[in-house]
């Protein structure tokens, strides 16, 4: 029992972590490819796009060794956290935060694409400088691709299992999540548990579902702006 | 005196601009031109959210603009902007929407009011609204309304009322002449329809084709042989005119202008208050002689002098008149047939009397 609520405390925590960093990491560059008219804008994009399709041991294979100690970016991981990305619950926030960038991305850059140009012009006129355009027009003009890229992002992150198996490993209270737990039960035959965590998956994931369909309701308004 | 002098040149997409007019920074000046010619575009780069590098801007002294060396950006302009579709923030109450500018200025020596907008305006019954359930001309007058509350010292509207169906357009166009009566704020005014520029516009500016064709007072240009706007056929000279006495009994108000007298319908109202007349080109008729009274059922037969004459499509002449006995009263336009003007034997010069059989009062009150 412990074990499995050690697991879901461990799921969850990296589940919010990660959202929380998807939104701010996620956020400036949707801005950006919203709103850029560079060239090689669609690269990025591309780029952002890609763990989307990726198999997520090909992803986790190459963040292994991004973040091998012997590597550049390994050696200055260790020098931020003090220890070696790989097998620590750090290594595995870093690594959801990559996997699930598109989940957060595409949704806020659809919702800051959708309010086009007028409104940011009109606050233009009425005084509003950058920032402020941003927070008081584009941001609430946008929450509800905010709120799809949060809770994709939240749902993405519990369900995740390659990239976790492949960066994190199984080391409970540190890297052994919900995905991983199941697994594990499975493969010892402790169906009971394993029951318990896989039809609580379902439950979740289903209200995940739900609350996006009807959040993105009431958050609609409608796309018009006259 | 104080002036917008702007100059704007460049190419944006397919389509070069090359722009450059004076005009008085007081009253409504209409930028008026055909569908494509640019009239957007000067407004957007007036107010700064088009950037053109050859480019310079100034307003009453102010410098915007001044190619490359300095740009005003939109924000730190004190433009209010009212687009062709009222563009409200969603996401807002009406009063909100009103008070996103006014709460983003401040030190403005004599701020319009809160209050003052919404009466003026007519907005009392919508504070309290969702934009989403407003009309159309509802939502533009809160579009107005906000502009107007961002404390501009220059109104820059694009075709505020094309967007719009006629009865939405007739319910907005008073509330945009008591603005032009009670506020000093000039105003650039974007639109293709002579009509609301009769009524609105106090300069002109005529563009084609991404260039300035004529710039003066409304008046003149209108009755300009030189341009195109005598030879539309609703073609038509506007008049200032101040009102002598009303007649009460018929309904009838004498009201005087440069050069004669006028019978208008209705009651134009105190002695002395100043209206705008617009008088349509094909109400005009011409003759020889004066009438005598009880001769004919036309009570305006002013006395004129011919300063030219143009052909206009196939049957038709456009005569230029001045009124006056002498001529050295205010420009008028009459539209005769070819047939007339030879049986008649007019002539550049001659002395005639016009006969008109229509005069519009814009309402001006």
């Amino acid at each position: 029992m412990h074990a499995m609520i050690e697991a879901i405390r461990l799921t969850v925590t990296l589940a919010l972590v990660t959202t929380v960093l998807l939104m701010i990491v996620g956020t400036p560059i949707a801005w950006w490819l919203a709103r850029s008219r560079a060239w090689w804008k669609e690269i990025v994009g591309a780029v952002v796009t890609l763990p989307l399709v990726l198999p997520p041991t090909v992803l986790g294979f190459y963040l292994l060794l991004a973040f091998s100690p012997t590597s550049p970016l390994g050696q200055a991981a260790t020098a931020v956290f003090g220890h070696a990305l790989p097998f620590s619950f750090e290594g595995l926030v870093v690594a959801s935060v990559i996997y699930s960038l598109p989940f957060a991305v595409q949704p806020i850059r659809n919702a800051f694409e959708a309010i086009g140009d007028r409104p940011l012009e009109v606050a233009a006129t009425l005084r509003a400088g950058p920032w402020d355009r941003f927070l008081t027009v584009a941001v609430p003009l946008a929450r509800g691709g905010f709120l799809s890229g949060a809770v994709l992002s939240f749902a993405h992150t519990v369900g995740e299992f390659g990239v976790v198996l492949m960066i994190g490993g199984n080391i409970p209270g540190e890297t052994k999540v919900l995905s991983i737990a199941i697994y594990d039960y499975v493969e010892t035959l402790q169906w009971g548990k394993a029951h318990i965590l896989a039809g609580g998956m379902v439950v979740f994931s289903f209200l995940v579902i739900l609350t996006v369909g009807l959040a993105g309701k009431r958050l609609g308004w409608g796309r018009e702006t006259r | 005196m104080s002036l917008i002098t702007a100059l704007f040149r460049g190419r944006l997409g397919g389509f070069a601009l090359d722009v450059r007019f004076d005009v008085p920074a007081r009253g409504v000046t209409a930028l008026f031109g055909p569908s494509g010619c640019g009239k957007t575009t000067v407004l957007r780069c007036v107010a700064g959210l088009t950037r053109l590098p050859d480019a310079a801007l100034r307003v009453d002294g102010d410098v915007w603009q001044d190619g490359r060396l300095r740009f005003v950006p939109p924000h730190r302009r004190p433009v209010g902007y009212v687009f062709q579709e009222a563009s409200l923030f969603p996401h807002l109450s009406v009063t909100d929407n009103l008070r996103y500018g006014q709460r983003r200025v401040r030190d403005v020596p004599h701020p319009v009011a809160f209050e003052d907008v919404v009466e003026l305006l007519g907005l009392a019954r919508l504070l309290d609204r969702p934009t989403a359930v407003l009309s159309g001309g509802e939502r533009q007058r809160v579009a107005i309304g906000r502009a107007l509350l961002s404390q501009p010292r220059l109104l820059l509207m694009d075709e505020p009322l094309s967007a719009l169906d006629r009865t939405s357009k007739d319910e907005i166009l008073p509330y945009l002449e008591r603005l032009h009566d009670r506020l000093e704020i000039p105003v650039l005014y974007v639109s293709h329809d002579i009509a609301e520029v009769e009524r609105l516009a106090d300069t002109l500016v005529l563009l084609e084709a991404g260039r300035v064709r004529a710039v003066g007072p409304l008046a003149d240009l209108l009755a300009d042989p030189v341009l195109p706007l005598a030879r539309l056929p609703e073609a038509a000279e506007v008049l200032e005119a101040e009102v002598l006495a009303v007649d009460g009994a018929y309904g009838l108000s004498t009201v005087a202008v440069s050069g004669g007298r006028l019978f208008v319908p209705g009651v134009a109202g105190e002695p002395g208050t100043r209206r705008r007349l617009r008088i349509l080109a094909a109400d005009v008729s011409l003759r020889r002689t004066p009438t005598a009274e009880g001769e004919s059922s036309i009570l305006n037969v002013l006395p004129a002098r011919i300063t030219g004459a143009e052909p206009t499509g196939d049957h038709l002449m456009t005569v230029f008149l001045a009124l006056g006995a002498d001529g050295g009263g205010a420009p008028l336009l009459a539209r005769i047939t070819r047939k007339s003007w030879d049986l008649l034997g007019l002539a550049p010069g001659q002395a005639v009397y016009a006969m008109i059989k229509g005069v519009a009062l814009l309402d001006k009150g």
